[in-house]
């Protein structure tokens, strides 16, 4: 083994489009060691949250992700009707549970896209894309909103979907089901992607447990882990559906477990609009008048996996703490068992296989020193280290520091 | 002496290479875009592109390594890819040179793009320009050998004739080699020869962009990237017209025949397209894989049947 390179994957790089740096220590093709850094884009979310009344987080949650925008609030309404006690209506619920499912057909579409664009492939990543249109458009049709639906709040959901909509919905999840059956076809029978793909990053059943992974990520490696099995919410335990899962655990498994998943979620939103014919128009809300003092766990499977909310409540009009925990903050761990020892080809689709979001993942820990009572990292030591960073770089470029 | 300078800067040289390649390269976006539902860039896209990294966009040196180099060797590359433009052109349009062993010479020349861009991309001190360069080092030794059992395949095949112009009289005097059985054969391997050269995918690992950014070309900018589009475009024609002069017929220059020329070398690169636009990109263990035991064995059974007189 002789001196391994370091192969930076960003903060830039046109693998990922967010902001994160992936350090693959390579011997020659082979990546020996991966380490990364995440944190360009925090946004202090969580305290944020604490400054603002119930109704308000629902929009700030929303804002966490942008492809996976209705997990948060989904999350965090099952936080807070876990604290007030409240149950939403049979109407209520369904709609929720179709807006949830269209979210993950979109999310997997681009996700199937983007990996396509990953390994060169770039007819998959425009034709994934095409097929996803209409389905935002869907979006707007129900909720007004291509993205970010806003349809969310305690005790219910904002709009109704009128009948007279149903028929339209129907229409387009049936085209959606044969072009993705025409789009399945070509991803599994293709040679060039089984051998691009085929045992390529694989995750075993063990590693999944080791590092606590979730989502298609776990599903691909025989781990049928769903949140929406395992802690049914909303409108899930009302209809029939299976747990998609495949054994391989390589990227191929769970592209398949992806694919075969919107094939689920189709079947469960037909259910869910055969569900609404059946309750009375216009029941989407529960009235709520105070949130009372408590604590609220809330889970909602994402299309990444379980999104976590944890709400505490003092019996005022906003949270007082609030944690939340994204699927990709524990995914993005397992990139330690499943890239070491594969090419950097390889590795990079590896890295997009669990389809990291690292704008849900940002995290900044704060300690307290236990004999002084003293934040050890507080506003003051931050803005130091910020000072002193940009004094480092105009000491690189040759500048001054003004 | 002078003719010869009109040869290489105008007419089948830099000039005419250029604006026809150009032309081939927004061709090549043209059907990518319609096989993806896009609408694809207007006619005269890669000239903006070209003019507007020579003209406009800054040229920026990388700070460790060589700059002579890394200047040098775009300038290689477009020299390499006209020389080969012009002896491959020049008995395609029914001009004969009397050189007899041109097609050696166009073999090697038709490497020097390849080898400039690795030359250039280890001047850049760049560590995924380094892993690029390492990629398309692997891929040059796996298809030059193929390319080379191709060659020498159509030149047993038109009874051990080793100028292009022969080649091309021999065809056009009876039926293009690609009429027969180890012809086939031998376009097939041809056209994923020029695949490999032109660097598209599923043969584009040096340049991986969501892999290794670019690799070889991470480092260039401005007009030495012009260049290194220019030597492209360039490429983009040499070799379709090369496979055409091999085993299709060449050209004729009389009449509709002029017509049937241009499928010929537009057909070539709609091939080179769609194969491009329904592929991932190969590892490089599998590029190499796939040339050093697939493709050659192919060859090798063209060139039995040949021996045969299929």
């Amino acid at each position: 083994m002789g001196r391994k390179v370091l192969i930076p994957i960003g903060p830039y790089h046109p693998l990922q489009e967010e902001p994160e740096l992936f350090k693959l220590y390579c011997d020659g093709e082979i990546v020996r060691d991966v380490k990364w850094e995440t944190g360009y884009n925090h946004r202090g979310i969580e305290k944020l949250s604490e400054s603002k009344t119930y109704e308000q987080v629902f929009f700030l949650v929303e804002r966490i992700c942008g492809i996976c925008s209705t997990s948060h609030p989904f999350a965090f309404a099952n936080a807070v009707e876990e604290i007030a006690g409240i149950e939403p209506t049979n109407r209520a619920k369904y709609i929720r549970s179709i807006i949830g499912e269209l979210e993950r057909i979109h999310s997997h579409l681009l996700w199937l896209g983007l990996a396509g664009h990953f390994l060169g492939y770039n007819t998959v990543f425009m034709w994934a894309w095409k097929y996803r249109e209409p389905i935002l458009d869907l979006f707007e049709m129900i909720t007004g909103n291509r993205n970010s639906y806003a349809m969310f709040r305690v005790g219910g959901v904002r709009r109704d979907i009128e009948e007279s909509k149903i028929s339209a919905i129907e229409k387009v999840l049936d085209e959606f089901r044969r072009k993705n059956d025409l789009l399945t076809g070509a991803v599994m029978d293709d040679p060039v992607i089984h051998a691009r793909t085929k045992g390529v990053g694989v995750l075993t059943r063990q590693d999944i447990i080791d590092y606590c992974a979730v989502g298609p990520t776990a599903r691909a490696s025989g781990v049928a882990t769903d949140v929406r099995k395992d802690d049914p919410y909303a409108a899930y335990p009302l209809v029939d559906w299976q747990v998609v899962t495949a054994e391989e655990g390589d990227v191929f498994a769970k592209t398949k477990v992806r694919l075969l998943e919107m094939n689920e979620s189709v079947s469960i939103i037909r259910q869910c609009l055969k569900g609404l014919l059946k309750e009375k128009e216009g029941d989407i809300m529960v009235k709520v008048n105070e949130i009372p003092e408590g604590i609220g766990q809330g889970r909602a499977e994402a299309p990444r996996g379980e999104v976590f909310h944890f709400v505490v409540s003092d019996g005022s009009n906003s949270p007082a703490r609030h944690k939340i925990r994204a699927p990709s903050y524990v995914n993005i761990a397992t990139f330690k068992k499943s890239c070491i020892g594969q090419t950097i080809s390889d590795a990079t689709i590896t890295l997009a296989a669990v389809d990291p979001c690292y704008c849900c993942t940002e995290r900044l820990a704060v300690a307290y020193d236990f004999s002084t009572g003293e934040k050890i990292m507080n506003a003051k030591s931050l803005m130091d280290i910020s000072v002193a960073k940009t004094a480092e770089i105009m000491k690189i470029q040759g500048k001054k520091h003004e | 002496m002078a003719v010869n300078f009109f040869y290489f800067l105008v007419f089948p040289g830099l000039l005419f290479l250029g604006v026809a390649g150009a032309f081939l390269s927004w061709f090549d976006r043209k059907v990518t875009a319609m096989v993806q539902f896009r609408k694809g860039p207007p006619v005269l896209q890669p000239f903006y592109d070209f003019f507007k990294l020579l003209l406009v966009k800054e040229t920026i040196l990388p700070k460790y390594g060589s700059p002579v180099i890394f200047l040098l060797a775009p300038v290689f590359a477009v020299f390499g890819a006209t020389m080969a433009g012009v002896f491959i052109l020049l008995p395609l349009f029914n001009i004969t040179t009397g050189f007899r062993g041109d097609l050696l010479v166009i073999f090697y020349l038709l490497t020097i793009p390849s080898f400039s861009y690795i030359l250039g991309s280890l001047a850049s001190g760049n560590p995924l320009a380094s892993v690029g360069s390492s990629r398309e080092m692997k891929l040059i030794l796996s298809y030059e050998l193929t390319f080379m059992l191709v060659l020498a395949a159509v030149i047993m095949k038109c009874g051990r004739q080793f100028d292009l112009y022969s080649i091309i009289a021999a065809q056009q005097a009876s039926s293009p080699f690609a009429a027969s059985v180890s012809g086939v054969l031998l376009f097939i391997v041809a056209i994923f020869c020029i695949q490999a050269k032109l660097a598209l995918v599923p043969f584009d690992m040096a340049e991986a962009e969501t892999e290794i950014n670019h690799g070889v070309f991470i480092e260039y900018s401005g007009a030495a990237y012009a260049l290194i589009r220019l030597a492209k475009y360039i490429m983009l024609l040499v070799l379709p017209s090369l496979v055409a002069a091999l085993l299709l017929g060449g050209f004729r220059l009389d009449g509709i025949h002029v017509l049937w020329s241009l499928v010929k070398v537009i057909g070539i690169v709609l091939l080179l397209t769609l194969i491009r636009n329904t592929n991932p990109r190969l590892r490089i263990k599998q590029a190499v894989n796939f040339f050093l035991v697939w493709m050659n064995l192919l060859v090798v059974i063209a060139i039995v049947l040949i021996a045969l007189g299929y």
